[in-house]
């Protein structure tokens, strides 16, 4: 009979909204990150890097780049005979079909597959956080406190406590009390939305709870352990762990890959992180050219300058082109002598002569102020930008924009211009 | 599939100097991210030819990592896959490949267990890219017993060290000399080969019969007048990587943007293991100019008309010109390199200077990296 001891659960359905046209056409897991990796690969990875060889990834919005991107699990060892990935859809029933309506109510249609690895535990990631972590440990900590549920939960500055779910726990780290973004905080260990159950707890308590609409892990299923006096403990991460929910902390924890010897460090040789390559060529830096602290993917062809970038694998930056303090994502050509500043420019964009980005001064934007903020300025993937165009700060730019899109070949300071359609 | 693949993957070559020590020529790492058998490889794969050969003998190695496991070729399906010969040990025979007709009449259970007609040989050495279905083609079309592929070399180019041959106006082979003393054409053999499955296996064990072990020179020279052999003209970029200059010379190539187009962004793509390393970081000091840079480097001073291969740190005020740092190289701080070649996992001390004067330098200095 099939045994795993722990199975991985790694939910990748969540659009991730605040990331706004970045995620018009993919799912947050499969935006891309630090040049060549996207961001599902950091749990992936840290998954084969535990050990656990067996991981259900749960899909739901716009699923094609996730699932082209995970194939048979090829790049991070997990094709296997017994166990490795497999992504698991919402799918029709005989009764009451629906999507995933919650975190865990996508847990719970997926019970069969649980079951049929007869695991002892079950871990649950989710696939919008870029950190290392070392989830046998983490199970370790489980087992040697007899927990029934760990929740993964790291220290933050009292201040910023109050956007997260914070656990209350006694001295021995055994849970005694939660608090969902409270107002005054108790504590300063915020949920890090990464959970170990023991497989017979979690089934009980998925079953229990099924009626309950958009159930999720944090509002009901955490809650329902607790109040049946299941021991529950918080296992404290300190390392680096970022949710790249929005777009500034996106392009701020890219940025941080940059330092000298950041927190974050690809270079690991022990915990690598893995990722699909379509892309093999080395990079080619032209004569004439200026790169400074910059990451800079395979294939990539540089005639121009970079300053202070992240630049993803197959990019084309011609001569005369000024490029700083952005993120530049696979397969993009940008023309010459254009000016590109503080920009997160999506994947296939094509960026023609003397294109000016984040010019002039900073407007909010006038559709989404709370996502296109802090001077960025946002290019959706496979858009077309004719030559000359100038375009401000805070805003966001997405479709085959042709001249007559544009007043004056440029667009103001806080402007949104999102042209829908595929049309080439 | 109408053919099964061989590549002769054996050979070593002194010309190759200290470079040989470490590995075959057909896993010296190319153009940064590759080994050159990945060109042979990627040829056998992106012309749907499913069932490969590789003949290995010489310092197999880092050859034998390289191609642990087949499926960054496409390989290692149901139907076909890749196979590494190395000379094994029997009742009947305790020798070494004695060339290469004896190391394929070494294998022939492989030609004689297989069912496709058609065998293409190719030697792991070249770096070229040829859908082998054009030149299968070819082949049919000229009722061709063998056909080699051949290249025109330019006026003047000296070309003693291949098989230099004549064709007559119908590209048939009349005269087929190996590394002549004064060479009569400049048309020489790629070492690449398309010959009937059977008419293989019955030519290699007639040689063997007649104690002969060379395909060029017992089975290629030898037959010229017996049996119909043609050539194909090759109108694309091929090298042959035999010596230390050919290998410079080669690696060089691929700072030319119209080279490099043809073999990384032209339709179909040369495969090779993936190694999962992240992207090249630049550091400020950096300053890089006409030079191809993999990835897993980190950059903190000058590189100049140079190939850094994958995963190498070039330390802070380093000047490296003209040079070809191979993988897992770590250069020390104030370093200046010129002209060089520096040999794999190798460690420079900080302050050094190498020049190389008059011809390439191959660098190996073997010092322990966590110690200095």
């Amino acid at each position: 009979m099939i045994k795993k001891e722990m199975i991985a659960m790694l939910l990748a359905g969540g659009q991730g909204s605040r990331l706004g046209v970045l995620t018009a056409k993919v799912a947050k897991p499969a935006v891309s990150f630090g040049g060549k990796y996207r961001i599902i690969d950091f749990p992936l990875s840290n998954c084969i890097n535990s050990g656990v060889d067996t991981v259900g990834v749960l899909t739901q919005y716009q699923p094609l780049r996730l699932n082209t991107h995970i194939g048979i699990g090829i790049p991070w060892d997990l094709d296997r005979n017994i166990g490795g990935v497999t992504v698991l859809p919402p799918y029709e029933k005989s009764t009451d079909t629906e999507w995933y309506t919650g975190t865990a109510n996508a847990i719970y249609q997926n019970l069969d597959y649980m079951e049929s690895y007869n695991p002892d535990y079950v871990l649950i990631l989710s696939g919008d956080h870029i950190y290392k972590m070392d989830y046998e440990v983490m199970l370790d900590f489980h087992k040697k406190n007899g927990a029934e549920v760990t929740i993964a939960a790291m220290p933050v500055p009292l201040e910023e406590a109050k956007r997260f779910g914070i656990v209350i726990t006694d001295e021995n780290r055994k849970i005694t009390d939660f608090e969902e973004k409270p107002a005054n905080p108790r504590s300063n260990l915020a949920s890090m939305g990464i959970y170990i159950f023991n497989w017979k707890t979690l089934k009980e308590a998925l079953l229990a709870k099924s009626e309950e609409p958009n159930l999720d892990f944090g509002k009901h299923i955490i809650p329902y352990c607790h109040k049946k006096g299941a021991p529950l403990y918080a296992y404290e991460y300190n390392g680096y762990w970022k949710d790249v929910g929005t777009l500034h902390s996106y392009w701020e924890a890219n940025m941080e890959l940059i330092d000298i010897v950041p927190v974050f460090n690809l270079y690991e040789e022990y915990w690598k992180i893995y990722t699909k390559s379509d892309t093999l060529p080395p990079q080619y830096i032209a004569d004439n050219t200026v790169i400074e602290k910059c990451l800079i993917g395979e294939g990539t062809v540089i005639y121009g300058e970079v300053y202070n970038s992240i630049i993803g694998c197959g990019v084309t930056i011609e001569e005369g082109t000024v490029v700083r303090d952005s993120i530049i994502m696979n397969d993009t050509c940008i023309g010459k002598n254009c000016e590109i500043n503080k920009a997160i420019i999506a994947e296939n964009v094509e960026i023609g002569n003397g294109v000016k980005l984040g010019v002039g001064e900073e407007v909010d934007n006038e559709t989404d102020p709370h996502i296109y903020n802090h001077g960025l300025v946002t290019v959706g993937e496979k858009t077309v930008i004719p030559d000359g165009v100038c375009v401000g700060k805070n805003s966001v730019i997405a479709g085959n924009i042709k001249s007559e899109d544009l007043e004056n070949m440029s667009l103001a300071s806080g402007k949104t211009l999102i042209k829908a359609g595929d049309e080439v | 599939m109408r053919a099964i693949g061989i590549i002769l993957a054996g050979g070593h070559s002194n010309r190759m100097r200290e470079l040989a020590q470490k590995r075959a020529i057909s896993a010296m790492p190319i153009a940064g991210s590759y080994r050159s058998i990945d060109f042979a490889l990627s040829n056998m794969s992106n012309s749907h030819i499913q069932k490969v050969a590789v003949l290995t003998q010489y310092n197999a190695r880092s050859l034998n990592e390289h191609l642990s496991s087949s499926k960054w070729w496409d390989f290692g399906r149901k139907q076909g896959g890749l196979y590494v010969f190395t000379p094994i040990e029997t009742s009947e025979n305790s020798n070494w490949y004695r060339g290469t007709a004896d190391a394929i009449y070494q294998n022939l259970e492989f030609l004689k267990m297989s069912h496709e007609p058609y065998v293409v040989i190719a030697s792991g050495d070249c770096v070229y890219k040829l859908d082998y279905n054009k030149l299968l083609e070819y082949h049919i079309d000229k009722k061709s017993d063998i056909t080699v592929v051949v290249k025109e070399m330019p006026e003047g180019e000296n070309v003693d060290r291949y098989g230099v041959l004549k064709m007559n106006e119908e590209n048939r082979i009349e005269e087929f000399e190996e590394k002549p003393i004064v060479a009569k054409s400049n048309i020489v053999s790629c070492g690449i080969y398309v010959i009937r499955r059977r008419l293989l296996i019955e030519l290699i064990e007639k040689a063997n019969e007649e104690g002969r072990y060379d395909f060029v020179a017992d089975i290629l020279i030898r037959y010229k007048n017996m049996k119909r052999i043609f050539g194909f003209k090759l109108d694309s970029y091929w090298r042959n990587i035999a010596s230390v200059e050919d290998y410079y010379e080669t690696n060089m190539d691929f700072l030319k943007k119209d080279v490099r187009n043809y073999f990384f962004r032209e339709y179909p793509d040369v495969y090779s293991k993936v190694d999962d390393l992240p992207p090249a970081k630049y550091n400020v000091g950096a300053k890089v100019k006409n030079s191809l840079v993999s990835s897993g480097s980190i950059i903190n001073g000058t590189v100049e008309n140079s190939l850094i291969f994958k995963n190498v740190f070039v330390g802070n005020n380093c000047v490296v010109k003209n040079s070809i740092i191979l993988n897992d190289v770590y250069i020390g701080d104030n370093t200046y390199l010129e002209n060089c070649i520096v040999e794999s996992r190798d460690t420079i001390r900080a302050n050094s200077n190498y020049v190389g004067e008059g011809e390439i330098k191959i660098l190996i200095e073997q010092n322990d990296r966590y110690s200095i």
